[in-house]
């Protein structure tokens, strides 16, 4: 299918550009960035006016459940609620059943993600074997079936020893560690953040110095190894300052954060709300406020949600056993573009984060719109407002505790090799 | 003024008038219990459900007691938490309970939090009888009554809470009521045992020291070391803690000379306290477990509308 999308206000730090442009999208591919450029042949157009136009945003970081958690959400269901928020890329973490830590897992998500997925799926596969923290997985097959990074999520590698040598083999094998920086022992059997509201609520908490010491371990082992890192969904001011004073070393790590680290924090949990328990958790007012100072100066390279589908039957229950996460694929680019509102980034900052440098990090050919390019774009109305309803939700769960808030900011189009996959009208 | 909530699920929140007008209840009530026949018809036809996810014998049969004084209907039924892993939720015990149309439900439960997520759930009301490290407003109340009965007031009073904070429901419903109430609450434990941020629930002071804790007190509140709580990490030997956080015949002369001994019970002897203290003048620790079921009965007749039935 062939494209002029028309008038946009084109946002595409790859190429420095923010400026009003037609683009034509031939053969799946982006042709011409311009102005009044001409529909070609056959062309379907985009009316773009007010609307911003960037490369596809990447969601560096979510769980689409699939192999053996279908219901919770499935390949389908989740690209589904990818399109929905403007992503035209989700990269897919390993704690499914089984783990992706082989290659007939990925090409089986590879496979799958090609024949019914709505938007690109790129597998992360695991670190170790099982995600057991006993014996590296098969990183070079891993690869070779797609996969674009290795990450133990939800599970830290508790032995600093075995990190060492993931962290070396996948340099030797090309492809990106992702760690889950987390002291376990510390974390104990918490349930939320330590502190005030914890104490109030009489709930176990879990201290930030769990994530810091852990950040640390990474930080230190990837400079000793010299190897890429990158950080998952950073949560304290602790880590932040761990990762930016590596980074002002030369270490090659980066990181990313979710949409709830900055806008909410662990008050959210008073009254026991399941939806607001998460890992790492909601921390405190003094967390956010320096995860906003370090997206703004760079130290965070990356906006990921980690969407967590979870089944009603896995939160409806006391706080302690319900389950870490929430869903955030619909809701990321709402509550990100809030930060350009604040003034924490421009919004060319804002697009580096949420399609730029994902596919930097990621190493994946995405995240631009340079000639040439897969035409993966999203078409955002800014001034979009609208209301956070579960059964308007694409994806299966709908564990979010931004239901029944008014949002401002949707996906208008979203499209995929010149596809439009989602359009909000 | 009356007592206008379905649920007691903590002390937090509630207005002082409302802990008065509870407390006041109570010592009405106490008088029933001292009766030849102590049996008031006051919840007559109303059923009482003791839902015990916790083992508990005196909290349980307090709660029963203060019922049938009331002439209430009461089942005791006793549920294991890990029915949970056994495929029961909470959510269906309360459906299933909520069935069979009781009118109130006194729940204890290891999860914090348990009570707020039932109490939305069912129609009839819920009083907590202890909720993981949250609350348990029965035994606060409870202490309150003995304090007052003895001092004529909680207005003013200092009470030194000392032991494992961070895992004590009854020190957080202490804190509550008695912050409320325009007492000064004084903590101390070990720092293994000292949540973070306690001090700001009200006008608390945290001591590192038992002995600044306790000085010129009027109660000392002794909590008790759940054994089966501790692990290996937060302190070394008992014997180590009886020395440090104990209450024996020496740190209890920093007191005030008429100062009351209070424990929640039961008693781990010679660790938080010792027999001369706990079986000593000073030891309110069995007109607490008295005036427990005052309070509850104060509780129960509150929570049920605070009418007497009409005939």
């Amino acid at each position: 299918m062939n494209l002029l999308i028309k008038g946009g206000r084109v946002i595409d730090p790859s190429q420095g550009i923010d400026e009003v442009l037609d683009i034509v999208v031939e053969n799946g591919a982006v042709k011409e960035l311009g102005a009044g450029l001409k529909a070609p042949a056959g062309a379907e157009t985009i009316d773009a006016a007010g609307m911003i136009v960037t490369p596809g945003l990447i969601d560096m970081h979510v769980h689409l459940r699939d192999p053996g958690l279908e219901y919770k959400e499935d390949i389908i269901t989740g690209t589904k609620a990818a399109a929905a928020g403007g992503f035209t890329s989700v990269a897919c973490m390993p704690n499914t059943k089984p783990v992706n830590d082989n290659k007939a897992v990925t090409s089986y998500i590879v496979a799958k993600a090609k024949a019914e997925g709505l938007v690109n799926v790129f597998p992360v596969g695991a670190i170790t074997q099982g995600s057991k923290g006993e014996a590296l997985a098969e990183m070079g097959d891993l690869k070779e079936a797609g996969c674009v990074a290795v990450s133990d999520d939800g599970r830290p590698v508790t032995s600093s020893e075995l990190m060492r040598r993931a962290l070396e083999y996948a340099k030797g094998m090309g492809i990106m560690v992702i760690s889950h920086a987390e002291d376990l022992s510390l974390v104990g059997e918490g349930v939320m953040n330590e502190g005030f509201v914890s104490t109030e609520l009489g709930l176990k908490g879990i201290p930030w110095a769990a994530e810091d010491a852990a950040t640390a371990r990474e930080v230190y082992l990837a400079e000793f190894t010299d190897s890429p890192l990158h950080i998952a969904h950073v949560s304290t001011k602790g880590s932040l300052r761990i990762i930016r004073n590596a980074k002002t070393r030369g270490v090659k790590v980066t990181c990313e954060t979710a949409p709830h680290y900055f806008t909410l924090t662990d008050d959210a949990v008073r009254g026991y709300n399941t939806n607001a328990k998460m890992n790492p958790p909601l921390r405190t007012a003094d967390d956010m406020a320096a995860i906003k100072a370090a997206l703004a100066d760079g130290t965070i390279d990356a906006i990921a949600t980690d969407h967590a589908p979870h089944h009603l039957d896995e939160k409806d229950v006391e706080f302690n056993v319900a389950l870490n996460g929430i869903i955030g694929l619909e809701t990321s680019l709402p509550l990100s573009l809030k930060l350009v509102e604040e003034g924490v980034l421009t919004l060319p900052a804002l697009v580096e984060k949420m399609a730029c440098n994902p596919a930097k990090i990621l190493g994946i050919d995405r995240g631009t719109l340079k000639a040439g390019a897969v035409a993966d774009i999203t078409v955002i109305d800014p001034k979009a407002t609208w209301t956070v309803e579960a059964d308007r939700l694409a994806s299966k769960s709908k564990n979010s505790p931004f239901l029944g808030w008014e949002m401002k900011g949707a996906a208008a189009y979203t499209i995929v090799s010149g596809k439009v996959v989602y359009s909000r009208s | 003024m009356g007592f206008n909530h379905k649920d007691i699920i903590g002390l937090q929140g509630l207005t002082r008038e409302e802990i008065q007008l509870l407390l006041d209840t109570a010592d009405n009530m106490k008088e029933i219990s001292g009766r030849d026949i102590k049996k008031v018809p006051t919840l007559r036809g109303k059923t009482v459900v003791n839902l015990f996810f916790e083992a508990s014998t005196r909290t349980r049969t307090s709660f029963e007691i203060a019922a049938k004084r009331l002439s209430a209907d009461t089942i005791n039924i006793s549920a294991s938490t890990s029915s949970v892993t056994k495929g029961e939720t909470l959510s269906d015990t309360a459906r299933n309970i909520q069935a069979m149309k009781p009118d109130i439900i006194v729940m204890r439960h290891a999860a914090s939090g348990a009570h707020h997520y039932l109490a939305q759930r069912v129609s009839c009301s819920v009083i907590n009888a202890g909720d993981g490290a949250h609350e348990h407003p029965s035994q606060g109340l409870l202490d309150m009554l003995t304090m007052r009965q003895k001092f004529g007031a909680l207005d003013g009073l200092t009470v030194a809470i000392v032991g494992d904070i961070t895992h004590s429901r009854v020190a957080r419903s202490d804190i509550f009521g008695l912050t409320t109430m325009g007492a000064s609450v004084r903590l101390a434990g070990p720092p293994t045992m000292m949540p973070p941020g306690i001090e700001r629930l009200g006008n608390v002071t945290v001591c590192t020291d038992m002995r600044e804790a306790i000085a010129g007190a009027d109660v000392v509140m002794m909590l008790r070391i759940q054994l089966e709580r501790q692990g290996k990490t937060l302190l070394p030997t008992l014997r180590e803690y009886a020395r440090y956080y104990g209450l024996n015949p020496q740190n209890l002369k920093l007191a005030k000379p008429n100062a009351m001994v209070m424990h929640p019970g039961p008693i781990n002897r010679g660790v938080e306290l010792s027999s001369y203290v706990a079986d000593g003048d000073q030891s309110a620790i069995l007109t607490q477990v008295e005036n427990g079921v005052a309070v509850r009965m104060s509780m129960l007749y509150h929570v049920s509308g605070g009418e007497l039935p009409t005939e």
